[in-house]
């Protein structure tokens, strides 16, 4: 159940309050209980999302947690972060006709449960002797470490920021996953055994020589680095990268300033380009700072990548959609942006991608009047890692090659999440990182 | 001994201070031209300030009280401790082993960060001219580290209360127009000193090297807030820099950017003079 939208716009608390256990225990009733469930196959990590939905209706709720975490060890951030409508959710036989499962839903329901009661630690396997180092402690690392630890082996995370958690620390805003769940998660894998070393950063604190001193290496690094668009007067202070301003935000704090120390510029109206769930987050920020936002998307609505629940609730916040329309040029008056000058997209057929082609329409520019514009128009994969190990083979579009082990093109460095696959979603580097664990652990043990 | 304590905390002039921190990490890979970010607290912001020199698994910062975090470490003392120390960040200095002639000048601050240049050019085998300025003499620090260091060591301050009188581009002037072999220029300073004194060698054509300091927030590259132009092409300072070629550096932008916080700056500091909060020692 979402806060009304007038409300939550004044603060930075969880919009969607979840289910009551009245609600949950009914949802899962509803579940016909496949005997050939097509739920699990749309879940990344493979969740036994009938067994645990099972337990929910048998109101067996810490049954239910178990279940989940044999599979995921972050249950109440998929729960809230997921894009269920294109996995398990999506492909649920009961949304061909009637509404799906609320997995999602129901996955969070009995995290939070488990969280307020105090969880319990899974039991690892004995020890293996073998340390395998993991870099990066965003969704990936801490998915393929807390694998590599329940099947007993010795892991180590370096995180270069000063918080674990990446994207889920400082991309993510606290109004779609809470900071204290995060922390609580994270300490959930710590008591695996896993090892996080903050502000160590692989490629300069840490040596080549000293990551391959480890028995197996995972690159975990995300992709951080923020691509500008190139056009005229994006140095004009007040334009950010999303990762700057969210960074600013959910990190250092910065909506709390002067209590705290860090600035970030809002301004009255904000321009923030892209149409993604890194866009939907940063409009949803400055709303909550007081700004008038325009969210500017090349191509329709129906082509965003972001998730529907996000898109829906940029709108119900007051988030203004300019879909169809592209920025040309960024204006400025005494060093300060005074607007964007934007063109007029006329939209095409859609292509393979499932997503339109669009073209410029000559003669349509205009002009919107801004404070703060904010580009989140995709993000690279970080850059020092890469430039340490020059040897590791990249795909064209300079993420990590990996095979379908996720194995890399050095011995015994394994890679996943976005670095390897482009930036996606959280539940697909989870799979793609418990994909490399089980690689791992399999070579280790021959 | 907690992860980054200071080890050894003093006062080198009224406004400037240098700190000794235990950063294993920071100080066993640092090296002459990297950085590393300084989160003093919880609610502090995250400060990059140049590794001036490391010894074991010490690393020494030396910084000016010119705002809320540096005023905030300025009342920290031996044996506190700071929430977090990330680095060495940034590339380091482009040194040739062998023997060229360098010039490496500091002014202000920035001479915090000749001493580690000065000798490892100086381990590399060249030939290391010094150059450091202050406003006053009371300003000027480092000078006994640079004098061990360098073949010939030039001491400016503006008032001419010590040394030379003037700026450090004075003696630049003189030896690149005296005709001497000089194979690469450094200049570290405030952005004004590094524009101004740059141009002294751009019609020698020699090779100059500045290190740029804008503001930044993680210095890992993540974020693009330390962008720069340099050459027309858009840089970031922390994982492509700090160290820039001088004379291709399109300074407005950088100045500008620079300056993008000021009221808030401002603000920070009024707030904490009004809420008189006192974060010695708090660590979160």
């Amino acid at each position: 159940m979402d806060r009304d939208a007038d409300v939550r716009v004044a603060d930075f608390k969880e919009v969607d309050l979840g289910l009551s256990r009245e609600e949950a225990v009914a949802e899962a009733k509803r579940c016909i209980q496949c005997k050939k469930p097509k739920c699990i196959s749309g879940c990344p990590v493979g969740i036994d999302i009938p067994a645990f939905i099972q337990a929910i209706a048998d109101e067996k709720f810490q049954d239910a947690v178990y279940i989940i975490k044999k599979d995921n060890m972050l249950p109440a951030v998929c729960g809230r972060v997921c894009p269920q409508e294109t996995q398990g959710q999506g492909v649920c036989v009961l949304g061909i006709k009637d509404t799906p499962i609320a997995i999602g839903q129901l996955e969070r329901f009995v995290a939070d449960i488990e969280r307020k009661k105090g969880a319990k630690c899974p039991k690892c396997a004995p020890a293996t002797g073998k340390n395998v180092v993991v870099v990066g402690s965003g969704p990936a690392g801490l998915a393929c470490a807390a694998e590599l630890a329940r099947r007993g082996h010795s892991v180590t995370i370096f995180e270069s920021l000063h918080e674990a958690g990446g994207v889920l620390m400082y991309g993510i805003p606290a109004f779609r996953i809470p900071k204290d769940i995060v922390q609580y998660e994270i300490n959930q894998v710590k008591k695996l055994g896993v090892e996080i070393e903050t502000n160590h950063i692989v490629g300069r604190s840490v040596s080549v020589e000293e990551l391959l001193g480890f028995n197996a290496v995972f690159l975990g690094t995300g992709a951080g680095l923020p691509y500008f668009m190139g056009i005229q007067g994006e140095n004009l202070p007040g334009v950010y990268s999303a990762n700057e301003f969210l960074t600013r935000v959910n990190l250092m704090g910065a909506n709390k300033f002067p209590e705290y120390d860090t600035p970030v510029k809002v301004g009255k109206k904000v321009v923030v380009v892209g149409g993604g769930n890194v866009a939907m987050d940063a409009a949803r920020v400055a709303r909550r700072m007081g700004a008038d936002v325009t969210l500017m998307y090349r191509r329709g609505e129906a082509d965003m990548p972001a998730r529907l629940d996000e898109v829906r609730h940029a709108k119900e916040e007051g988030v203004f959609f300019m879909t169809a329309t592209n920025p040309i040029a960024i204006l400025g008056e005494n060093n300060t942006v005074s607007g964007v000058k934007a063109i007029t997209m006329e939209l095409g057929t859609t292509g393979d991608d499932g997503r339109c082609s669009f073209y410029p329409i000559e003669g349509s520019e205009f002009v919107v009047e801004t404070d703060v514009v904010i580009e989140a128009i995709g993000q690279g994969p970080n850059p020092l890692l890469l430039r340490m190990l020059p040897e590791l083979t990249r795909n064209r579009n300079g993420s990590v090659a990996v095979n379908c082990l996720g194995e890399t093109s050095i011995p015994k460095v394994y890679a996943g999440g976005d670095v390897a696959t482009g930036a996606a979603t959280v539940i697909l580097a989870m799979g793609t990182a418990k994909e490399a664990a089980v690689a791992i652990d399999k070579m280790l043990r021959t | 001994m907690g992860k980054y304590t200071i080890v050894q905390a003093r006062a080198l002039s009224e406004a400037v201070f240098e700190m000794w921190i235990h950063a294993p990490q920071v100080a066993r890979h640092a090296k002459a031209g990297q950085f590393c970010i300084i989160h003093a607290d919880g609610a502090g912001e995250r400060v990059p300030l140049t590794i001036s020199a490391t010894k074991g698994d010490d690393i020494r910062i030396a910084f000016m009280a010119v705002g809320t975090t540096t005023k905030l470490l300025a009342t920290l003392k031996t044996g506190d401790e700071l929430r977090d120390v990330a680095g060495p960040l940034g590339m380091p200095s482009d040194i040739a082993e062998g023997s060229e002639t360098v010039i490496i000048v500091g002014g202000g601050v920035g001479v915090a960060c000749t001493p580690i240049l000065a000798q490892a050019a100086k381990d590399a085998g060249n030939y290391v001219i010094g150059i450091i300025g202050a406003r006053n003499r009371e300003l000027l620090i480092f000078e006994d580290d640079m004098r061990a260091i360098c073949d010939e060591l030039y001491v400016t301050t503006d008032d001419g209360s010590y040394g030379i009188k003037g700026f450090a581009s004075g003696p630049l002037k003189d030896l690149c127009e005296s005709g001497r072999k000089i194979d690469k220029v450094w200049i570290i300073g405030p952005g004004m000193m590094m524009k101004v004194t740059c141009e002294v060698t751009r019609p020698f054509g020699i090779k100059t090297y500045v290190s740029l300091n804008p503001v930044m927030v993680d210095g890992t590259g993540m974020c693009g807030s330390c962008r720069v132009t340099v050459g027309g092409e858009m840089k970031f300072a922390c994982v492509d820099g700090p160290e820039f070629d001088a004379h291709e550096v399109d300074w407005n932008d950088l100045m500008t950017r620079q300056r993008m916080y000021l009221s808030e700056e401002k603000q920070s500091m009024e707030y904490r003079d009004e809420h008189h909060v006192c974060r010695c020692r708090k660590v979160e």
